[in-house]
């Protein structure tokens, strides 16, 4: 416990920290001299060519022969890796390779997952699984897909297993973990990109280093999962086993790794999700897939398939998430005596039937003519179609729809108010926001900031912090990167700021709970406040009649004759009757639990999807950046404060009621300070993943450090790049060490946990 | 008695902190648990000299905090001890290897936890059968023996559930099933029935009485429950701030408290139904021939149980007779009533 006097002199010394930092600022205005900045692109030494020259020594060099780690790593993604990748290929979609069986027709594919969802979670699962898959293969992005998710299938396992086990021995041994834990606080905050140079250098371009980077992306939440799981066995298990007299390893895997079984799945989840985040992401380095037609289609401004193929990715994201989240919570079940066995095995037997059958069906229709929809149609048998892409569905069969989106959305945004709405926001962000901010942070002189962060530093943490933030600081500004690493600081700070304004109102709302009665007794305000808690909760229904009805548009090939608009359109009144009869059948939905689950589903999302209605609304400069960070950060923001909210023990409002508080008393009284500790650690994440996001905005055309990141992809600057992305990692780092012991002491204080 | 102690503990301590073999070379003993803890370190067990002899029940009573969980993690190695000696059969057990400390839980001792501490993956059968598993007996034999005991705490035809598919009371026959599962001589109860209500409590002392009666294991049982203690112990060792404030028979530490802490335990107690006529009885040679007509009393009656006869008959002196009905001593109704409502003011 931090005593009243080291409280007070803290405060002081921050003080004067911000003061000398204020001075400095003013003095410049009269002589440039204190303003210490170097030169951009030139650091205080020359760090790109001293790491180049270093990773130049120990990677060896192939064509002199002079070994070193190259050689590894290339027999690595030459050797087992390529084989892994090539099988996984030949088998998904159907690369010409060993061992030449493939591709396996979808619908077995389609079918296996499907029992496999049942088993897992039951009808919605499995309504889930085979949507996503049927929308895949009939929206004609299966080979897309499958060329994804072949690298999944082999990364997702690899870095499971060698999180697992340096996992277990950071939890072993605390030498191991003292190591580890500062090196995956690096890679957690290291930009992508960092990851992608590399990997490619090393292991060569294409699927071999697309999946050593998503390997070496997704570990780090698996090695902390496993040693938190084992470490959260309960002692009384623990003493258990080792009564019954096991022996080291027999207490591992016999006690300690299944009684972790939750933790560990859950790491495994997080593998899985962020595998397929950053396989998407690896397009910038050649690797196909759906990442790379979404970045191929985005470059043409093909808004329609790109979002589409955004739309696959999220399906997919979900589904993953959500199966693997059923297997977490999945508990064994035990069969009466005397079950036969087909019954206990029923679903590994009806999923082997289903496979079985459907290749067999792909085997009888192989030589059927591939008709597309609008073919089949003519010759008046949609069943012919079916059977005609019974073995593999291609693209010119597909039921994409890009142009017509493309031209929907062309119209809605040709709407003038629309436009004109969004020329008011952008012009008025850009120029009486943005810029200025932009400008006076550019101005500050570089002792200005650095003695700022440190005196934040100093607030919270005494002197080991004000160093440890100052010096993160101190490093950004004499690697030579000083401008960009502000233009980055500035793009970050407006979007967490905005979503801010946007996102904290928004979760106080919702974590009001249930809606008001809708009735006009008390007057227009309440009910108008009613009618949009009302409409809000019927979002999702509303998407999910959206997707029922559009689907049986598209099937039903009326898009071109019939306009789903249109008065005498099926389609819509076939949407109008599901949303009402899913209105009627979940009646009592909450807000937060509504917004809880969007925010949930957003989660899942690879970031790419963010940019696609940044770049739709706003085109391409800073307001569509800020656009992408600001939504892509409001998913950890609104999450964390309405849990923070939720999460204040009901005595405490109970007795803020009888004390006669009224309903904002009691918020700003009772439930906002003590959600406080939990909001920053939501406020954290969203700043964490707006250092993410301004890497990904880039491609949209930034000119922070992400720009020079990207370009460096282009060429073999492994120096630069590292540099880059420790700029980028020191920032993050600071951030993130000054808000979490701010938490961890407001909670201390709070006496929460 | 001669016979070896089956566990015996000679000046154990264990204290935690971060170096306690050298703070504790710099005690000079009979530090106050007060001091310890003002040099950062917590006196989880404080010089504790006790034996266990064989097929008796030793039940440890103290409040939480009070050291007998880690007393009982001492004595099957579970903690490692700051200094003494503790020997099992004669082995010092701190010099045991790796291997022989593992020998020594697979063949002799089995425990039970408060909270059970089952494997949440496996079913009752695989919890019970865990042991045998880990000694390396084929499945067929283990299987075998885990249905034996399954039977024996009365879950038969629960078999295969899990044990979040059980009550509380019947996880802890799980726990109790597992521990008996390899036969062991030495048995550890870590406050097995705190975690249950009041009546299943009840209902598992019942039941845990008749195994050992079955069983006649040797027994270190833990409880916080004065009640409990009184009901089961053949001795009781009372613990305060991980030192043993006295060792002694049930109705001695009722008659005869030797602390005032082990006084103010007794003091709500109703000594009635814990002293026995046998130790209020006096020697044959020591009651001088006063005349003892009638009926004899059995000596392993206890007081409240001759409460009417009390009161009603009025012999000064009643016989007390043992097992066999062979007289033995005589009891003073004075005496006796003076138990069964209290002295005079």
């Amino acid at each position: 416990m931090m005593t009243e006097q080291a409280a007070s002199n803290r405060k002081q010394v921050a003080l004067a920290l911000a003061v000398a930092a204020v001075a400095i600022a003013i003095i410049k205005l009269f002589t440039p001299l204190v303003d210490l900045r170097l030169p951009e692109g030139q650091g205080l030494l020359p760090w790109a060519d001293a790491l180049d020259s270093f990773f130049n020594f120990i990677k060896g060099d192939i064509q002199n022969e002079r070994f070193g780690l190259m050689h590894i790593t290339r027999w690595i993604s030459e050797g087992p890796l390529e084989f892994l990748l090539d099988t996984t290929a030949n088998l998904m979609y159907g690369k010409n390779r060993w061992p030449k069986i493939g591709p396996v027709p979808w619908p077995a594919i389609v079918a296996s997952v499907g029992v496999l969802a049942y088993w897992l979670g039951g009808w919605r699962l499995t309504f889930l699984a085979l949507g996503t898959l049927l929308w895949t293969a009939l929206i004609g992005q299966w080979d897309l897909a499958m060329q994804t998710l072949s690298v999944l299938v082999v990364a997702a396992p690899i870095a499971f297993f060698i999180g697992l086990l340096l996992g277990i021995a950071s939890w072993k041994s605390s030498r191991v973990e003292r190591v580890l834990k500062p090196i995956l606080a690096v890679l957690q905050t290291l930009p992508f990109f960092t990851y992608l140079l590399p990997a490619v250098i090393f292991f060569k371009v294409g699927p071999t280093a697309g999946a050593v980077a998503t390997i070496v992306y997704a570990m780090p939440p698996m090695i902390l999962m496993t040693a938190l799981g084992l470490k959260s066995v309960s002692s009384e298990v623990v003493d258990a086993g080792y009564m019954s007299g096991s022996s080291r390893w027999q207490m591992l895997t016999r006690v300690y790794l299944p009684s972790a079984r939750t933790e560990i799945l859950v790491g495994l989840n997080q593998v899985i999700m962020l595998c397929l985040a950053m396989v998407v992401l690896t397009a910038f380095i050649g690797m196909p897939g759906l990442g790379a037609k979404l970045l191929a289609m985005m470059n043409s401004f093909k808004i329609g398939r790109s979002f589409e193929i955004g739309v696959t990715i999220v399906l997919l994201a979900v589904m993953l998430d959500r199966l693997s989240k059923a297997w977490v919570m999945k508990q064994p079940e035990h069969f009466e005596k005397s079950t036969p066995w087909w019954k206990k095995h029923w679903a590994l037997l009806t999923g082997l039937t289903l496979f079985i059958g459907f290749i067999g069906i792909a085997q009888l229709s192989a030589d059927a003519p591939h008709y597309t929809l609008t073919e089949g149609k003519k010759q008046g048998n949609v069943l012919q179609y079916m059977w005609g892409i019974s073995d593999e569905v291609h693209r010119t069969q597909g039921l994409s729809q890009g142009k017509s989106i493309d031209k929907a959305i062309k119209a809605f945004l040709e709407i003038d108010s629309v436009q004109a709405t969004t020329n008011w926001i952008r012009g008025f962000l850009i120029v009486d926001v943005l810029i200025p901010f932009r400008n006076f942070l550019l101005s500050l002189p570089v002792p200005t900031i650095v003695l700022l962060v440190a005196a934040a530093g100093y607030l919270v943490g005494g002197l080991r912090s004000a160093l440890v933030a100052g010096g993160f600081f101190v490093m950004v500004a004499v690697s030579g990167w000083w401008d960009r690493s502000v233009i980055t600081l500035y793009t970050v700070v407006s979007a967490v700021t905005l979503a801010m304004i946007i996102g904290l109102p928004l979760a106080i709302w919702a974590a009001r709970g249930a809606a008001p009665p809708l009735t006009l007794k008390s007057g227009v305000g309440p009910f108008l406040s009613g009618l949009a808690g009302w409409i809000f909760t019927k979002i999702p229904l509303a998407l999910l009649a959206a997707v029922v009805a559009g689907s049986y548009h598209f099937f039903s090939g009326q898009s071109e004759t019939m306009n789903f608009l249109a008065p005498q359109s099926v389609s819509l009144y076939l949407f109008v009757g599901v949303f009402l009869l899913l209105c009627f059948l979940v009646r009592n939905w909450r807000r937060d639990s509504v917004m809880l689950a969007i925010v949930d589903t957003a989660q899942t999302f690879p970031s790419f999807v963010y940019l696609i209605p940044a770049i739709m609304l706003f085109g391409i400069n800073d307001v569509a950046v800020i656009f992408s960070i600001l939504i892509f950060t409001l998913v950890p923001l609104l999450r964390y404060t309405i849990e923070g909210l939720r999460g204040v023990p009901p005595e405490m409002t109970e007795a803020a009621d009888m004390s006669g508080a009224s309903r904002m008393q009691k918020l700003f009284n009772v439930q906002l300070p003590l959600a406080l500790p939990t909001i920053a650690i939501g406020f954290n994440q969203a700043i964490m993943f707006a250092f993410f996001m301004v890497i990904i905005a880039a491609f949209i055309g930034t000119q922070d450090l992400g720009q020079e990141l990207q370009r460096t992809l282009a060429g073999t600057d492994l120096g630069k790049n590292f540099v880059l992305g420790i700029c980028v990692a020191l920032m993050a780092l600071t951030f993130d060490h000054i808000i979490m012991r701010w938490a961890d002491q407001r909670k201390a204080a709070l006496g929460l946990n | 008695m001669t016979a070896q102690p089956v566990i015996a503990a000679r000046n154990v301590w264990k204290l935690f902190g971060p170096d306690p073999k050298r703070y504790f070379s710099s005690l000079q003993g009979g530090e106050s648990f007060e001091k310890i803890q003002a040099a950062g370190y917590i006196a989880g067990v404080r010089d504790v000299s006790l034996e266990v002899a064989k097929g008796e029940m030793l039940v440890v009573m103290g409040l939480s905090g009070s050291g007998k969980s880690t007393l009982v993690r001492c004595f099957s190695r579970l903690h490692e001890i700051t200094a003494g000696t503790i020997e099992v059969e004669g082995q010092d057990i701190a010099k045991l290897d790796e291997r022989g400390l593992i020998e020594l839980r697979r063949r002799k001792m089995g425990m039970v936890f408060q909270s059970f501490g089952l494997l949440p993956h496996r079913t009752v059968l695989e919890n019970v059968a865990f042991p045998l598993e880990m000694r390396g007996q084929d499945r067929h034999e283990r299987r075998k023996r885990a249905l034996e005991v399954i039977e024996l705490v009365g879950l038969a035809g629960r078999e295969e559930y899990f044990p979040r598919e059980l009550s509380g009371g019947q996880q802890q026959r799980v726990g109790i099933a597992r521990s008996l599962a390899i036969e062991p001589d030495i048995w550890f109860l870590d406050e097995p029935f705190s975690a249950l209500d009041p009546l299943i409590r009840r209902e598992m002392q019942d039941e845990f009485l008749r195994l050992q009666e079955l069983l006649g294991k040797t027994i270190v049982f833990i409880t916080h429950d004065f009640d409990e203690a009184l009901r089961l112990a053949d001795r009781i060792a009372i613990m305060k701030d991980g030192a043993v404030e006295q060792i002694d028979t049930p109705d001695r530490i009722v008659m005869d408290p030797q602390t005032e802490y082990v006084r103010k335990f007794t003091e709500e107690i109703e000594k009635s139904r814990v002293v026995m006529a046998e130790s209020l009885m006096i020697d044959l040679a020591q009651l001088n021939g006063q005349s003892m007509a009638g009926d004899p009393v059995k000596s392993n009656r206890t007081i409240h149980e001759l409460a009417r006869l009390l009161i009603n008959d009025q012999r000064p002196v009643f016989p007390v007779a043992d097992e066999s009905g062979q007289i033995i001593g005589g009891l003073h109704r004075q005496s006796a009533l003076d138990v069964l409502l209290g002295e005079e003011k």
